[in-house]
């Protein structure tokens, strides 16, 4: 349904700023500008956007909060980008296109912001969306660059999710911007023969996104969990597009909103990780779980089984479990049987190994976690000779056990982990010699944080 | 009643590389400040500067000189100024302490306008 947004607007008591209004407004206004603009225009759309913020950070506090904020925002970006452009009216590179489509939009009657369709607005985020998402960004660009212009984070704050410099991140924005411009990227959601290829970078860098909130190594918890929210957000609103609303789609979200229904149990009153089988499923966020189950059920149309699929499948059988020990563990190993052909990396392995150990024996187990090829990634390493060390100890090996929890630890990331992988070492020294070898019984898992499908 | 004028200085690259979630977290405590004052009816009006520029003029030899801003030997720059009115300098102070504009590099300077007697009555 097609609403002018300045009548939406008016629900919004102008004194109050609802949470996340200028970062999100930050998206949204960039993505008017760049479609204005041509994507070639994206430094310059941002700008006036940034531009617009601080003027209302100068303004408000002496004036007020204007009766329509957003309007007031995109009057004053329109201004300055129009502003920029025609400081470059002498040079080679100047972009009189560009300056005529935004002087054409700019609406004489002054302050009164154009008509602007709900669904034009959710189109032009989108169409941002794959500018940023492009094939041709490297993928940590696209992901640092989707955070900056569609989801208005600051470059700060993407640093401290990533713990990574501003220099650096900045860097990859100017690099991004650039390839942007000289590889001519079209401001468009792609047509329908394009949008397979184009669709598989955006869904990558969106569970990039996810993931890089989800993992519980260092970072700032606070940002870490906006980066989730961001993710679905942008997730959920393909979804809501004919064109982009595919299956692969569905079960990406679906995959997110399951793991996010976990987060407030995953870790104690202390900050310490817990383990999928100690985490008090009380604490499960139930809406997030029947989000999930129906944009699964939405997922399962059309003919190509993606990895999304199998993986919002795998966490599905997790979240729907009533308890630890009613968890469908055959369900779970068929299933990464199948991820294991589609997609045979040592994280997805080293998770199937896992399932196996809980169908088979912590020897099955073993057998195939050595089976598995080591590479140089230590984060597998660790999550390898965590599930190393617990098999070894559930068969009663215990000086084994001890060797590989020490190797884990070795490799651990954050404080979180390392506490979970002393506690574990300590415990081995209050377990009783003679193990009990039965399947299934009260196994102790990974923590739940190490059991992302990556 | 008195009325004082509260001048607001900021150095002028404060701002620089802010986020819009901290924009919008400054402007909220800001604006939450400023409708205090108005709920306490101590609000007597605010005008913003226009910033980075100004001019200043002054006579030399019965020249009149003009300077144009900005003026670089002050660090902060006006941007700003509220009235208000309170019994005493006391209480402007008072008023002045809570603003969020009180941060490192800001300041604030009170001074207290001064009326033609009798006072215009106020409405």
């Amino acid at each position: 349904m097609a609403e002018p947004t300045a009548a939406s607007e008016s629900a919004i008591p102008c004194t109050e700023l609802v949470d996340h209004l200028f970062r999100h407004e930050f998206g949204r206004m960039v993505s008017h500008l760049t479609r204005i603009l041509g994507a070639r225009n994206l430094a310059i759309a941002e700008d006036a956007v940034q531009h617009a913020m601080l003027r209302a950070l100068q303004h408000w506090p002496f004036h007020g909060t204007p009766n329509h904020p957003k309007a007031w925002l995109i009057q004053v970006a329109y201004h300055r980008a129009l502003d920029v452009l025609k400081k470059d009216r002498r040079l080679d590179l100047y972009d009189d296109e560009a300056e005529t489509a935004l002087t054409r939009q700019i609406d004489p009657r002054q302050g009164r912001a154009p008509v602007h369709f709900t669904n034009e607005v959710a189109d032009e985020q989108l169409a941002l969306i794959f500018v940023c998402c492009h094939p041709a960004l490297p993928r940590p660009a696209s992901v640092a660059l989707t955070l900056k212009v569609v989801c208005g984070f600051g470059v700060a704050e993407i640093a401290r999710a990533f713990l990574s410099t501003e220099i650096s991140i900045n860097q990859r924005l100017v690099r991004a911007k650039r390839t942007i411009r000289d590889q001519n990227i079209r401001f468009e959601v792609p047509s329908p023969a394009q949008l397979p290829d184009r669709l598989e970078a955006v869904l990558d860098v969106l569970y990039l996104l996810f993931t890089e909130g989800y993992a519980a190594t260092t970072g700032d918890h606070l940002i870490k969990d906006d980066l989730c929210a961001e993710a679905i957000r942008l997730t959920t609103a393909l979804t809501e597009n004919t064109a982009t609303s595919q299956p692969e789609v569905h079960a990406l979200l679906a995959l997110m909103l399951f793991q996010a229904a976990r987060l407030p149990a995953r870790v104690d009153a202390a900050g310490d990780l817990l383990l999928l089988e100690e985490q008090d499923r009380t604490l499960w966020d139930r809406a997030l779980i029947h989000r999930g189950l129906r944009h699964l059920a939405q997922a399962a149309h059309g003919d190509h089984l993606s990895t999304y699929h199998l993986q919002a499948e795998l966490a599905a059988a997790h979240v729907t479990a009533e308890c630890f020990a009613l968890t469908d563990w055959d369900h779970i190993l068929t299933l990464y049987n199948l991820l294991q052909q589609l997609q045979p990396t040592p994280v997805v392995l080293i998770n199937r190994a896992i399932a196996l150990g809980q169908v088979e024996g912590p020897a099955a187990a073993l057998d195939a976690l050595e089976s598995i090829p080591y590479d140089n990634q230590s984060q597998r390493y660790r999550l390898r000779h965590a599930a190393e060390g617990e098999f070894h100890r559930q068969l009663g090996n215990l000086p084994q056990a001890r060797t590989f929890f020490q190797r884990a630890l070795s490799c651990a990331h954050s404080e979180p982990e390392r506490r979970f992988l002393e506690r574990k070492l300590k415990s081995l020294a209050h377990t009783p010699l003679i193990a009990n070898k039965k399947n299934r019984i009260n196994v102790s898992n990974l923590p739940d944080t190490n059991r992302l499908y990556e | 009643m008195p009325q004082f004028a509260l001048l607001f200085s900021a150095p002028e690259t404060w701002r620089d590389n802010l986020s819009p979630e901290e924009i919008q977290a400054l402007i909220a405590k800001y604006v939450a400040w400023r409708e205090g004052l108005i709920q306490r009816n101590i609000f007597r009006g605010s005008q913003k500067l226009v910033e980075g520029t100004g001019r200043r003029l002054r006579t030399q030899n019965g020249k009149v000189l003009i300077t144009e801003g900005p003026f670089s030997e002050s660090q902060e720059v006006l941007g700003g100024f509220f009235v208000i009115e309170v019994p005493t300098y006391e209480d402007a102070v008072e008023v002045a302490r809570t603003s969020p504009n009180l941060v490192d590099g800001q300041l604030i300077e009170i001074r207290q306008l001064d009326f033609m007697v009798p006072p215009p009555t106020q409405n």
